[in-house]
Parts: C-alpha cells; sequence; structure tokens
C-alpha cells in the first residue's frame, strides 16, 4: 500500500505542452507512472509522445478515468488550473508551480475545502512519490525504492537527501508539501495517513523554519501516532526577519524558529536528528 | 516586501481610507518647509521598518516649525532596533479622542485570512493581545467570501467600537479590505485607527506587506516602494545577478541547489565550525534546479568578493540537476573568473551526490584544480570547509 497515490492511479497533467510538463510527463512515464492525458484548451487534440492532450480537466477526466492532476502550469494561470481541476472533482490535486501568489493559493485551497472532494499537494512542492508504483512530479525515481517508511517533508532537495540516506529501507509514499506560507496537505494529514497505512512502518518528518506546522504535528503526533517518528528541521541558523528561499521560510520575532519546532517534536516523543544524516541514522537503528 | 509607513498610508489614500495630509523628507530643512505647507502643528515620525518607534523617541509633535526642523534633526540619522532613520514623515497632527486597532492578516495556521480589531488600540500589538485579549477581537475571513459592508459591521462590532463611529469604522475596514486584496498584501495594518473629537475615524499609522510573489500584476507600486538603502552591498548585486542570496555573519560561503537543503548545510557548517573557534555560514545560496556554468560562476563571484569568507562548501544533491553539469558549472566558472582577472584564492570544498554523482566527482578530480577539495558525504564536507576556514582565519 501508499497514501493517496498507488499502482492503480490515473494521472493527467495540466500544462503538459509546456517545456517543464512534457520534460516531467516523460520522467513519470519512465518510472512507471500511468499518465493517461494532459490539458491545453488550444492543443486539445493533440498528443504529447501519444498521451492525448484533451480542452479541459472535465473533459480528460470524462475519457480517461484520471483521479490525480499534477499541475506545471505558471504562476499567473495557477489559480484558474486549479478551480478548473476542482470543479472536475479530481480527487488529488498536485500543484508543482513556484511562485504562485498566496492570495491565490488560498482562494483555490478554501474553494477545494467548501467543495470537499479534491486534496491538493503543494504548491511550490516537488509533489509526491510512491516508489514502484507511481510518481505524480518531479521527485527523482532511482533515489531510492519501495518499502516501509513514509516521508513528509517542506523542501525538495531535503526530500532527495534523505530518500537517499534511507535508499536501503525504501519508502511506501514520499510527499513534498511545499514551502509556501499556505499550503493545501500539511505535516498533520501526512502523519494521519501514514499512520493509517498499513505498509507504513515508521514517518520520517522534514521541517523548516516559519509558521508552526511543526509544532502543531507534535502536537498531533503526541495524540494520534503510534508509530515511531524521527523528525529534522532545517534552519537554526537562520536570522530573523530574512526569508531563507521558500516564501514561507521566515523567522518573525521568536516564532517559526527551528529551535522551538525540534523542541516541541522531542516534547513530543519525536527523536530529531541535527543534521539529515543523523537522522538517517536514528530511523535505521529504530527499524532494524 | 514590508512598507514604510508613508508607503502604507500613501496607499490607504489610493483606496478612500481617511488619512492625515504627509510628506516624506530627509532634511531638515526640507522637514520645516513641509511643516509650513501642510500647516501647524504637525508630527515628525521616524520612517523604519520596525515597531517601538515612539519609545525609541523617533516620533515627536512639533508646534511649530522650528520645533519640526529640531525633531527632524534628532530623528534623522538614528538607530532604531538597527534601522538607521534616512527619512522622516511630516504629517498633519490630529486631535485624538480614542484608539482602536485594526488589522487583516494572512492566517498560516487556519490557511485563511484573520481581522483583528479592538476598541483598545495606541499599543503594540504583541502587549495588547497578552494584556487584553479580551479586548481583541479575531473574526475570520473567508478567502472566497471575502469581506463586504455586513461583514466589516461583524468585525467592527466585534471590536467593541463604540456605536456612534461603528458605521464610519466598517467603512474603513471595508476599504482597507479593498487595500488587501487589490494590492495583495499579507498584512494591513492601522494602529492607530482612531476617533477625532469631533467624530471622525482616521488611519494616523500604517503596516502593510505586499507578497513578493504577486509583483508580476503590481510592477508599479512594487518597483516604486523598493527599498535598497537598508539592504546589504553583496545582496544588491546578487539581486542584479537574479540570485537567491542572504548575507550572514559568518566564514564559510555556501552555495546549494534548493532551500531546505542550503538552510540544512548552514546548520550543518555551523555544528561543524563550533570544534574550530566557532566558525559560522557567511551566506545562504540557492541556485535552484538549472544550476549552469554562468549560475554557478556568479554565485562564487559574489561569495568570494565577501572578505569575511576564508572557505567555500558548495553542496549539491543531484535531482533533477545533473552533478555532471554542477562540475562542468564549477569548473567553467573557476576560469571565468580568473578570465575576469578576479583572483581566486579561497578554498573550495565540493561535495557532490545524487543524479550524475560519479560523473561530476570523476570531472572534478580530472579538472584537478589546485583549490578544490571533494569530500563524499554532506557532514564530512561540512567539518572540512570549516576547519580550512578556522585554519586561515
Amino acid at each position: 500500500m501508499a497514501i493517496w497515490l498507488t499502482k492503480d492511479s490515473k494521472l493527467i497533467v495540466q500544462g503538459i505542452t509546456g517545456s517543464e510538463g512534457a520534460k516531467h510527463t516523460r520522467r513519470m512515464v519512465a518510472s512507471g507512472t500511468n499518465v493517461v492525458g494532459g490539458v491545453n484548451a488550444r492543443k486539445a487534440g493533440t498528443d504529447v509522445d501519444g498521451i492525448p492532450v484533451f480542452a479541459s480537466v472535465a473533459e480528460a477526466v470524462a475519457e480517461t478515468g484520471a483521479d490525480v492532476s499534477v499541475g506545471f502550469v505558471p504562476p499567473a494561470f495557477t489559480r484558474d488550473a486549479a478551480i478548473e481541476a476542482i470543479d472536475a472533482e479530481m480527487p488529488l490535486l498536485v500543484v508543482i508551480t513556484e511562485g504562485v501568489p498566496v492570495q491565490d493559493t488560498a482562494y483555490f485551497r478554501s474553494y477545494a475545502e467548501e467543495r470537499g472532494v479534491t486534496r491538493i499537494v503543494g504548491p511550490n512542492c516537488p509533489g509526491l512519490i510512491s516508489p514502484g508504483q507511481s510518481n505524480a512530479g518531479i521527485i527523482p525515481a532511482d533515489i531510492s525504492g519501495q518499502g516501509r517508511v513514509g516521508l513528509v517533508s517542506k523542501s525538495g532537495t531535503l526530500t532527495y537527501q534523505m530518500m537517499y540516506e534511507l535508499r536501503d529501507i525504501g519508502f511506501t509514499t514520499a510527499v513534498g508539501i511545499g514551502g509556501d506560507p499556505v499550503i493545501g496537505t500539511t505535516h498533520i494529514d501526512c502523519l494521519a495517513a501514514f499512520q493509517d497505512d498499513p505498509d507504513t512502518e515508521a514517518i520520517i518528518m522534514i521541517g523548516e523554519i516559519g509558521g508552526d506546522a511543526e509544532e502543531r504535528a507534535a502536537d498531533f503526533i503526541k495524540a494520534n501516532v503510534t508509530k515511531p517518528v524521527v523528525g529534522y528541521v532545517a534552519g537554526f541558523t537562520a536570522p530573523e526577519g530574512k526569508t531563507m528561499g521558500h516564501a514561507g521560510a521566515i523567522v518573525s520575532g521568536s516564532s517559526g524558529t527551528a529551535a522551538a519546532k525540534a523542541e516541541a517534536l522531542e516534547a513530543a516523543g519525536v527523536r530529531v536528528g541535527k543534521t539529515p544524516s543523523e537522522a538517517a541514522r536514528i530511523l535505521t537503528e529504530l527499524m532494524r | 516586501m514590508d512598507l514604510f509607513e508613508w508607503q502604507a498610508k500613501e496607499l490607504f489614500g489610493r483606496y478612500g481610507v481617511p488619512v492625515t495630509k504627509q510628506r516624506v523628507v530627509s532634511t531638515p530643512e526640507a522637514a520645516r518647509a513641509a511643516a509650513d505647507e501642510l500647516g501647524l502643528p504637525v508630527m515628525v515620525k521616524a520612517q523604519v521598518k520596525a515597531g517601538g518607534r515612539g519609545k525609541a523617541g523617533g516620533v515627536k509633535f512639533a508646534p511649530t516649525a522650528d520645533d519640526a526642523e529640531s525633531h527632524a534633526k534628532n530623528i534623522l540619522g538614528m538607530d532604531i532596533k538597527g534601522h538607521t532613520v534616512h527619512t522622516v514623515l511630516i504629517a498633519e497632527a490630529a486631535d485624538i479622542g480614542e484608539e482602536y486597532y485594526f488589522s487583516f492578516l494572512l492566517d498560516r495556521a487556519n490557511r485563511s485570512y484573520l481581522a483583528m480589531c479592538s476598541a483598545e488600540g495606541g499599543m503594540e500589538i504583541e502587549q495588547l493581545a497578552v494584556e487584553k485579549p479580551h479586548a481583541l477581537a479575531r473574526v475570520a475571513v473567508d478567502p472566497v467570501a471575502g469581506v463586504d459592508d455586513a461583514k466589516a459591521l461583524e468585525i467592527a462590532t466585534a471590536g467593541n467600537i463604540p456605536e456612534a463611529v461603528r458605521g464610519q469604522a466598517a467603512d474603513v475596514i471595508r476599504k482597507l479590505w479593498d487595500v488587501f486584496v487589490g494590492e495583495e498584501a499579507t498584512l494591513v495594518e492601522v494602529n492607530p485607527l482612531v476617533r477625532t473629537p469631533d467624530d471622525k475615524v482616521l488611519a494616523l499609522d500604517g503596516k502593510v506587506t505586499l507578497d513578493d510573489n504577486a509583483s508580476f500584476r503590481h510592477a508599479e507600486v512594487h518597483e516604486a516602494y523598493r527599498d535598497t538603502s537598508a539592504t546589504d552591498p553583496l545582496e544588491v548585486r546578487a539581486k542584479e545577478l537574479h540570485l537567491n542570496y542572504v548575507k550572514l555573519d559568518g566564514e564559510v560561503g555556501i552555495i546549494g541547489n534548493g532551500a531546505g537543503l542550503v538552510m540544512s548545510t548552514l546548520d550543518v557548517v555551523a555544528y561543524a565550525g563550533e570544534d574550530f573557534g566557532g566558525v559560522r555560514p557567511a551566506n545562504f545560496l540557492d541556485i535552484g534546479g538549472g544550476a549552469s556554468a554562468e549560475v554557478m560562476a556568479n554565485g562564487l563571484d559574489v561569495i568570494l568578493s565577501d572578505p569575511s569568507v576564508k572557505s567555500v562548501f558548495v553542496n549539491v544533491f543531484g535531482g533533477i540537476t545533473a552533478c555532471d553539469a554542477v562540475a562542468n558549472g564549477i569548473v567553467q566558472a573557476l576560469s571565468l573568473l580568473a578570465s575576469r582577472g578576479e583572483e581566486v584564492n579561497k578554498p573550495l570544498v565540493v561535495r557532490l551526490d545524487g543524479n550524475n554523482a560519479e560523473e561530476g566527482r570523476r570531472i572534478l578530480s580530472e579538472a584537478a584544480h589546485p583549490l578544490v577539495e571533494q569530500v563524499d558525504t554532506m557532514d564530512g564536507a561540512a567539518r572540512r570547509a570549516a576547519e580550512l576556514a578556522g585554519k586561515v582565519a
């Protein structure tokens, strides 16, 4: 098993005809993902490597039965593309696009919540992968195979680093939730899903400065998660008031610091590694 | 992007929010002229992006033009919480009957917006939240529904704004919502929102944060309000080169790919540095996915021109990025810098892992640049970079 994305998932790509969309569609297909279509209103009826392009998400769903959409649409059009997928009642929408205005994300996230059908992952994220089954996004499929760990992370490259460190154990699903101030799927959503997934034996959670998502995740773990959880938090050396690459990664006053996050996690019984390698070692020992 | 008070109030004015007349000046003489022009008395207010200006002596009442000039003289150049005052705002002094607090902000925890309103304003919001939490109304605002007249009135009522001016306050709140949405802000704060003795409602101060991601829709405002005076010269240069760079105060220059990995690299270097006399990272630099030779050269150029840098740590995990491209980028960057006549005399520790790592390592080994050293693991490479920075120091 895995969470949200399995070998039975049928994917479409919004923005399949763009350079990023086409490139990553090929990578997804190469790793065994079932990509059944793409969307671009102006190029409907054409194809990308034999994958049909549809005029709308609704049409793509009607024709293919797709249940996952991956979005590579530029920031200025991301909101409309997301609303189109939500209106088509897409169960899972993965928004890879970086640089989406936060009011657009707040709007389509609330819009999705009110309709109650679509789970959004992202924006500004690498997507999610259930190794050996399906890959919805840009996480390289060859870093690690299928296994027993569930991973949730705000950061793309730290996801890759951690998957590499734990490649001998492998993953059920790795979810990059994104580093923006407003995101569709949170650490808590992933923790809850991994707790319920029978094949996930342990969870690794990667956080970073900004907001209080890790602190709230710590409360959730204490109350609801019985599987072992190992944590890593990036940004101990980040100064106050400076955005560190991700739009959401900023320490404001005393809130959002890495130290507060690590402390909250440890207080909830999560073992926290000082470096990614140390976190990986702790998890490896726990799973022996 | 955080705005200065004068910029925030200028935006408010454009949306019909009542504000006092104001002029921004940078000399005492201009302060006097502005006071004469606006009509006395006036307020003289330090323009810095920090709270607590009043307590620091950066806000003064000036009954005469002489006072305006001498207050401006004292305030200009003042340091307020690490910010130097370069400009002062001269504003009409309003008669204050009562002071209220109001803000709209992005609520990260609930992934929506929050309106905060209180009839007991005039102190910092942090203090208000602690000392009078019962008096601070927090009203959730749905991003889809937004704020209409009824919602604005609900907020003003929740904040206990007196009935006599509640309708007026609601009207101001509605207009501040227009500012919040129209300018794509993540924060619009008015503290104080005042009631004058003749029952007018006025925004006497303003704090606005704009969303950088939305600048493509607001190019004019973002460009006009951009503040380069407070920024480090290396950061300005990096920005011109389109690099994602933040200057820090340590000795080990850092280049990596991906915001999370770079943040993590800073931490790992700082831990390793504890064993080498407290060596710390000198900067944050994320070269992103595409790591071309030019980006690498620009990155190295900025980092090597930082006089506090003693060694450089290039930490790349090839996900989409191929390590052979990064390795070629480093080799070409070094020769590019040499051809520009820039002396490269600081050691580089490189760690490559992931996509095409073996080929990347081979390229660097063959190039055999005397200043480039490869280490296989992130922790090991951080330790080596810290050691080199410690030794040279």
